[in-house]
């Protein structure tokens, strides 16, 4: 079945330097340097990314990071509460918009 | 309820030839004899002897879904006194100074402390690889304070400090039968410093996806564990799970077998050869027949290349150097940061 998303696609991503090979290589080494444990563990990093994936709903990135934080030695409990969170940031950033909606009543409500 | 083995349950996994032909099916990017060349290793030999390690039988009282022993309460593969009293014969007239037990469950085997005392006369250190849970049982709710007697070194199986995700991989109730052991272990001074009475545990993944980096997730149960339950340990060995017995069968049955033994060939790390457990283990199964490991053990895949068969051909100078028995499955062990028994093997 022909869908816009392939699971294979992500092992192409490396396509993605094929004409911008110097912007390619400056994304890998600052993605890499992210992911490198620093003031927080790899394990924290890879569940923030895990959280990030879901909130912008991307198949790869959610694939790529749940494997990742297994890896990492999080739980599936730990990564549930972490996609709860993206979740939440998700649902509350709609609902924080209501006070525009609310305030562009006021303006054009007598 | 118990998990059938693939033995009993009639699995054509159940074949060890069936196993290999369903690894030597799989087109992988390099074989390992390859590989292991690529790091200096061509062929792969042994070094000294630092580990026997002695595989008592194939009975346990759990059957947990990822065993590459296809270990279970059905299984009746047992050492026999004969073969028992060979090994330790040979590790006397040797210097090899850790003697590693191991099943199944080695502690449901007759003769388990026997072998352990008189290992241990012989001063050589003990290794008892111990599933938590047989010292739940009635028969042996003793065998801590055995173990701490003869100052055992506990290697101490627990996948996860996740109830769910212990309980999914080595059956329901073994989370919690496994805390109480780890607790009673606790109380006779294993796991804390300067006892002198170790105890290790062991956590391979719950799943087809390859284990973390030992020193991080080790602080994290440190942390857990105290935090959760009061439990203290020693040490975590990280242990990358083996396409062998019912692991393949888990592979094989949900789809994941070609990726993971790509993960694995993909994962090769070439400074994890050096420290490969086959170059200074001799492993001796239930039977008397000698492997390179206990991987190679469940595979059928015995020494070779002129190096004695059995415990009662071997002696120490005949098996040195010999030349190490290998398959697509060692990639398993030279994945990230290495695999054996005794954890990773690179920093």
């Amino acid at each position: 079945m022909d869908t816009y998303y392939h699971p294979k696609d992500l092992a192409r991503f490396a396509e993605m330097g094929e004409e911008a090979p110097e912007l390619w290589r400056k994304f890998l080494e600052w993605y890499n340097a992210v992911f490198r444990e620093g003031a927080l563990t790899e394990r924290e990093k890879a569940l923030i990314a895990l959280g990030v994936a879901h909130a912008v709903q991307c198949p790869y990135c959610i694939d790529a990071y749940t494997t990742t934080c297994l890896e990492k030695g999080s739980t599936p409990e730990q990564m549930t509460e972490a996609v709860h969170v993206a979740a939440a940031i998700r649902g509350g950033a709609s609902l924080v918009h209501g006070v525009q909606m609310r305030s562009h009543v006021d303006k054009l409500s007598m | 309820m118990a998990l059938l083995t693939l033995a009993n349950s009639r699995h054509p996994l159940a074949d060890t030839a069936t196993q290999r032909a369903t690894l030597a099916a799989l087109p992988l990017a390099r074989s390992f004899e390859d590989a292991a060349a690529s790091a200096g290793h061509d062929p792969l030999r042994t070094s000294a002897i630092q580990i026997l390690q002695i595989n008592v039988g194939k009975r346990c009282n759990q059957a947990c879904h990822h065993c590459h022993v296809d270990a279970g309460p059905d299984r009746t593969e047992v050492m026999t006194p004969e073969v028992a009293d060979a090994c330790l014969r040979f590790l006397e007239s040797s210097d090899i100074p850790t003697v590693d037990i191991t099943g199944g469950a080695p502690e449901l085997h007759p003769l388990f402390r026997d072998i352990v005392r008189r290992a241990r006369a012989a001063g050589r250190h003990v290794m008892d690889r111990c599933n938590l849970t047989i010292t739940r049982l009635p028969n042996y709710a003793d065998l801590p304070e055995f173990l701490a007697e003869y100052r055992v070194e506990v290697i101490a199986s627990l996948p996860s400090f996740s109830e769910r995700q212990t309980n999914a991989q080595r059956g329901d109730g073994v989370f919690a039968d496994s805390i109480a052991a780890l607790r009673r272990f606790n109380e006779l001074g294993y796991g804390t410093d300067g006892s002198g009475l170790l105890l290790h545990l062991v956590t391979n993944p719950v799943g087809a996806f390859l284990p973390g980096a030992q020193a991080a997730l080790e602080a994290d149960w440190k942390r857990e564990l105290q935090r959760r339950f009061g439990v203290r340990f020693n040490r975590l060995y990280t242990i990358t799970n083996m396409p062998i017995s019912r692991f393949l069968q888990f592979l094989s049955d949900s789809g994941n077998l070609q990726a993971y033994m790509d993960r694995l060939v993909a994962s090769f790390n070439p400074a994890a050869v050096e420290g490969l457990m086959c170059r200074t283990t001799l492993s001796v199964g239930w039977d008397g027949r000698l492997y390179d490991c206990d991987f190679n053990q469940m595979l059928d895949l015995g020494t070779a290349n002129g190096a004695p068969q059995t415990i009662f051909d071997a002696t120490p100078e005949s098996l040195a150097s010999r030349r190490i028995v290998i398959g697509p499955h060692c990639f398993g062990c030279t994945a990230g940061a290495g695999s054996s028994c005794g954890g990773a093997t690179t920093t």
